[in-house]
């Protein structure tokens, strides 16, 4: 006998997924595929990917490749014409014909234009395929205007992409407010306010009667209430339409408004035929989301081979970004239900707004709407599927509270709740990946395709994962990574007493595979605060992070910035007429620093050398801004001019800096000296800051501006000169020796056994009989210093890599300045579009 | 090998422009190409784009080059997203991918495959 045929119409996102979930159940059939789209399936719901620099190859669910694979022919290009039930065949455009058992009906819905005249202008686009796509980018090219009708879902993501491209926008709505099907007045309203502050005009209860030809601009809509609005382009995103002529045509049942109407099955009229996504009508509904459409498929898949599966409804519950706005709606967000209750929190400083609807006992949660803060959804979503009783004040849900917040944590939901609703992923699913074997975030992704879909579910996935680990008992790993199963700690201790001097022997003897950007830089600064060998050795070289290797700091537009060393904040004019004159000459962006000096922005990569060949001559050197290294020892003016000042502190200022210049650490080293005790250089907020006293220096160690402030803690009173700078000594080496990857001394500090009094045993009293050997460590390092960027210079083998191309010298095209308060800045994403298509 | 010949190969720069264990750029008509060199077992070479299709800039030729789990990639220098060096995938955002040239050694000449 022979195989039994199956043929899918339409190879949208769900008959990919049918056809995937029918291969991997096996079975014998032959399988043909009939597209209408010249390519195979894609990720429609990321389309919008490609406005922000995705290419459509990119979105590819499947290649010919692919099916051919899998051993199923797939004909593109041409369309399904009709079905002729009574043979059992499909006849396409072009004529041919194909024979079937069982018939698949997957042809999605195309968008609804409103018949209005003037819509059929070549101007008026609609947004669903990868070619509508490239309309949009072309029309858009000599378009300054852009509107939008349809103030839906797709609407407002449509308006995200013309604001992407760089058009003023409009969205143009009938109903009174944006997403009328998923939000509330009040939620709809806050909407409007956040996408109005990111300049997107909204205009909501607009008929359009008429587009005619506009007097400035190409197109003018005429609305119903006489206004209008000039534009040069119009999408429509009004809606959808199931696609349901085939069906119709061969007399199968359709719905008053469309749609091909399905039971539990998924079967149509014609127990032979099946309808399946967005062209289905199911319960009187069609189910504009990929989700659903995915579990009709899996129950086709099902019962073709055998199985019982039936399809039941899904939960339309959803969570986006729109605009850049969190938005989210959970299951009856209107609260329609009878006898439903609604609890509403609205915050017009931070423009959120939070409304959940409950059962009348408050004990079942029904519906919810966010807008603007989003943090909720995972938690109410799963109170709402699963059905979980309510806290008795529900409201605590939503309210911002001080302190306790009654969260929903991942331990409380049953093995059946919902993790990931794309691929239908429970907690038991993700619970049973673990106990077969897989233990990390990354298997499970593998195992499960949790988190695979639109990623809404990330956050809730990880939070599982991590929390039945932690039951497991899963030890953390401490290993920086997987290449050395040490800590940063244990590798400083092998480096030194094995005297390892490059990574390819640290990894040759201690580790595994080839490194990466975490053991690589890592290690290349343990080789440094170890041996101090100049960065760009070429056995260095590929262990720095791009900072490093071109000592600059990297922008957003890879360009570079430049910050020359000024111990202490202090400065001559000439010095600062240097400066002047290279930012001049390279037309750098020049700015003060937090950390007093001046940083020189969007130099690029092929004239760094030549800026710091000037910088040199005229007696400057590296500043280590882009290293974890010592920045910049802050001064205050101190005894020499100010009247309160009772040490010259810029001098002492200047004397550490020009010791530990160039000192490589875990991070990156802070520090300020102050004339007295106002404070002006802030130096409690300092790795080690130092307080002018009338008989000396009091010490501070470990604190830290920046995310987590830390005041720093005093360490000593009343030191001398030198009884400062060696307990500086100390205190730098001991940190570096013991320190973790990446963590400053504030962090340091706090997870120090025995805190700063072990400190001060161990630089003070010397508990461990160490001093001398980190005062003879330290020694080492001022001994060999060297500016970097002076023997960079003097080194053309070091230079070869301050290239832009190695084979051309043209400068990056990709680098594009606009100029604002008289200099240049990086050019934002419209405006680059807007000048690159004008250079074209 | 069939997947060579059908390629035209051009030259694009010497042996002596690459730098071991790192990577550096070429222009090849009007694309930044990143060539990454790693001497020692298995191919020595691989081409991407240049350009970071996360952060937007054309950076990947200065990115830091290792192994996760056993896969050849390159940490973007901007926000270190990893990408294979095999075949461009980004390991942290599915979906994102950049383009891979095919690239060989032939002496000390640098070659690369045009379509
Ligand atoms: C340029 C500057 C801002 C300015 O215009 O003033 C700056 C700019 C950057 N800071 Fe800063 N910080 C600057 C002073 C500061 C200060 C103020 C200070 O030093 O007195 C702080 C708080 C003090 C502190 O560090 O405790 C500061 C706290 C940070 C942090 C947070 C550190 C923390 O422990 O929380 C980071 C992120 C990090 O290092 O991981 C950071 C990182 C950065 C980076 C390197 C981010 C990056 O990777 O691109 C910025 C690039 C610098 C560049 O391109 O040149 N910057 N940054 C200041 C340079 C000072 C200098 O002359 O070197
Ligand atoms: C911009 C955009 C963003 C979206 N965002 C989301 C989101 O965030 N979340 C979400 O869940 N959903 C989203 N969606 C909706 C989602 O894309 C759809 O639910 C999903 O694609 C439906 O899949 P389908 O296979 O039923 O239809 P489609 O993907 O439309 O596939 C139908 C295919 O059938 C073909 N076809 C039609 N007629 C014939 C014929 N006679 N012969 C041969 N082929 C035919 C069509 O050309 C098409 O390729 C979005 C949609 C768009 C356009
Ligand atoms: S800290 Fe003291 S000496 Fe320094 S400027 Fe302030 S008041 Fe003057
Ligand atoms: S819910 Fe979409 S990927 Fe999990």
């Amino acid at each position: 006998m022979s195989k039994r045929r199956i043929i899918v119409v339409g190879n949208g996102m769900v008959g990919h997924h049918f056809v995937e979930s029918l291969v991997a159940r096996g079975g014998d059939y032959a399988i043909t595929i009939l597209g209408e789209e010249p390519r195979p399936a894609y990720d429609r719901v990321h389309l919008s990917d490609v406005f922000a620099g995705r290419s459509p190859a990119d979105l590819a669910l499947a290649t010919r490749d692919t099916y051919r694979g899998w051993g199923v022919d797939a004909c593109f290009g041409d369309p399904v014409l009709r079905i002729e039930r009574a043979g059992r065949r499909v006849v396409t455009e072009n004529g041919r014909v194909f024979e079937y058992d069982k018939l698949v009906l997957a042809t999605g819905s195309y968008p609804f234009v409103p018949p209005v005249p003037g819509a059929d202008n070549k101007r008026c686009l609609t947004y669903r395929t990868i070619d509508d796509l490239g309309e949009i980018k072309a029309n858009a090219l000599d378009s300054r205007i852009g509107v939008v009708v349809g103030g839906g879902l797709l609407g407002l993501e449509c308006g995200n992409a013309l604001r992407n491209l760089g058009l003023e926008t409009h969205v143009v709505e009938f109903a009174p407010g944006l997403m009328g099907v998923q939000l509330d007045d009040g939620g709809s309203a806050m909407l409007r306010h956040k996408i109005e502050a990111l300049g997107v005009q909204v205009h909501t209860g607009k008929n359009t009667r008429n587009i005619a030809r506009g007097a400035e601009r190409a197109l003018q809509m005429e609305f119903a209430d006489g206004s209008h609005l000039e534009t040069d382009m119009i999408v429509f995103s009004a809606g959808i339409r199931p696609r349901d002529n085939l069906a119709r045509d061969a007399e199968l049942a359709v719905g008053e408004r469309g749609g091909i109407v399905i039971d539990y099955k998924c079967k149509t009229t014609d127990s032979d035929i099946y309808a399946i996504g967005e062209c289905a009508l199911f319960g009187g509904r069609i189910y504009g989301l990929v989700a659903p459409g995915y579990r009709m498929a899996e129950a086709v898949a099902a019962q073709l081979v055998g199985e019982e599966a039936q399809f039941t409804g899904a939960d339309m519950s959803t969570k986006l970004k729109l605009l850049g706005v969190d938005v989210g709606s959970i299951g009856d967000a209107h609260g329609r239900s009878a006898g439903a209750m609604s609890f509403v929190f609205s915050d017009g400083r931070e423009a959120c707004y939070k409304r959940i609807v409950t059962s009348a006992d408050g004990k079942q949660l029904l519906g919810a709407v966010l807008v603007g803060d989003c943090s909720d959804y995972d938690t109410l979503l799963q109170y709402h599927l699963n059905n979980i009783e309510l806290p008795p004040d529900p409201q605590g849900l939503i309210v911002p509270t001080v302190g306790d917040r009654p969260l929903l944590g991942v331990g409380a939901l049953p093995a059946t709740a919902t993790i990931c609703s794309c691929h239908n992923v429970t907690k038991g699913d993700v619970v049973s990946a673990l106990d077969s074997g897989c233990c990390s975030l990354v298997e499970v992704k593998g195992a499960t395709s949790a988190s695979t879909g639109c990623g809404g579910c990330a956050a809730m996935l990880k939070n599982l994962v991590e929390a039945e680990l932690l039951v497991r008992g899963v030890s953390v790993d401490k290993s920086i990574c997987e290449h050395f199963p040490y800590t940063r700690q244990e590798l400083y201790h092998l480096a030194r007493i094995g005297e390892v001097k490059s990574f390819a022997t640290m990894l040759a003897d201690h580790g595994r595979g080839r490194g990466c950007d975490i053991c690589k830089p890592a290690i290349g600064s343990i080789m440094a605060s170890l041996w101090n060998e100049h960065v760009l050795d070429l056995k260095h070289v590929g262990l720095q992070d791009t900072n490093d290797t071109f000592m600059a700091n990297m922008q957003k537009d890879g360009t570079y910035s430049v910050v020359p060393r000024v111990a202490g904040g202090e400065i001559t004019p000439d010095k600062l007429i240097v400066l002047g004159e290279v930012a001049k000459k390279y037309d750098l962006y020049t700015k003060i620093t937090g950390g007093q000096r001046v940083d020189l922005f969007g130099a690029r990569l092929n004239d760094l050398p030549a800026i710091w060949e000037q910088l040199v001559g005229a007696g400057f050197e590296t500043g280590h801004a882009y290293g974890k290294a010592l920045r910049t020892v802050k001064s205050c003016v101190g005894s020499t001019w100010c009247r309160y000042g009772v040490q010259d502190s810029v001098a002492m200022a200047i004397r550490i800096e020009e010791r530990y210049k160039g000192l490589r650490a875990p991070h990156k080293l802070k520090s300020a000296v102050s004339g007295c005790t106002r404070e002006c250089a802030e130096a409690q907020s300092k790795d080690f800051g130092v307080i002018a006293t009338e008989r000396g220096w009091n010490l501070y160690l470990c604190g830290n501006g920046g995310m987590r402030p830390r005041h720093a803690d005093l360490f000593a009173t009343d030191l001398d000169d030198e009884s400062l700078i060696r307990y500086i000594d100390r205190f730098l080496m001991f940190y570096i020796r013991t320190a973790d990857r990446l963590q400053r001394t504030s962090v340091w500090m706090d997870n120090l056994e025995g805190g700063i009094d072990y400190l001060r045993q161990v630089v003070i009293e010397d508990s461990l009989g160490i001093g001398a050997e980190l005062e003879a460590q330290m020694a080492h390092i001022i001994g060999t210093y060297q500016c970097e960027w002076q023997a960079t210079l003097a080194d053309p083998e070091k230079l070869k890599r301050f290239r832009q191309f190695v084979n051309s010298d043209q400068p990056d095209s990709g680098v594009v300045f606009v100029r604002e308060r008289q200099q240049v800045r990086p050019a934002r994403a419209e405006e680059r579009l807007r000048l690159i298509s004008v250079a074209k | 090998m069939t997947a060579v010949e059908k390629h035209d190969w051009e030259v694009i720069c010497q042996r002596s422009d690459l730098v071991a264990g790192s990577g550096v750029c070429v222009l090849v008509g009007s694309e930044q190409v990143a060539l990454f060199y790693l001497p020692g077992e298995g191919p020595e070479l691989y081409a991407l784009a240049n350009r970071d299709p996360i952060g937007k800039a054309n950076v990947l030729s200065r990115g830091i080059v290792g192994d996760i789990n056993g896969q050849l990639v390159v940490a973007s220098p901007l926000y270190k997203q990893h990408f294979s060096l095999v075949n461009g995938a980004c390991l942290e955002e599915e979906g994102v991918r950049v383009e891979v040239y095919p690239v060989q050694l032939e002496g000390d000449r640098v070659l690369i495959g045009r379509r």
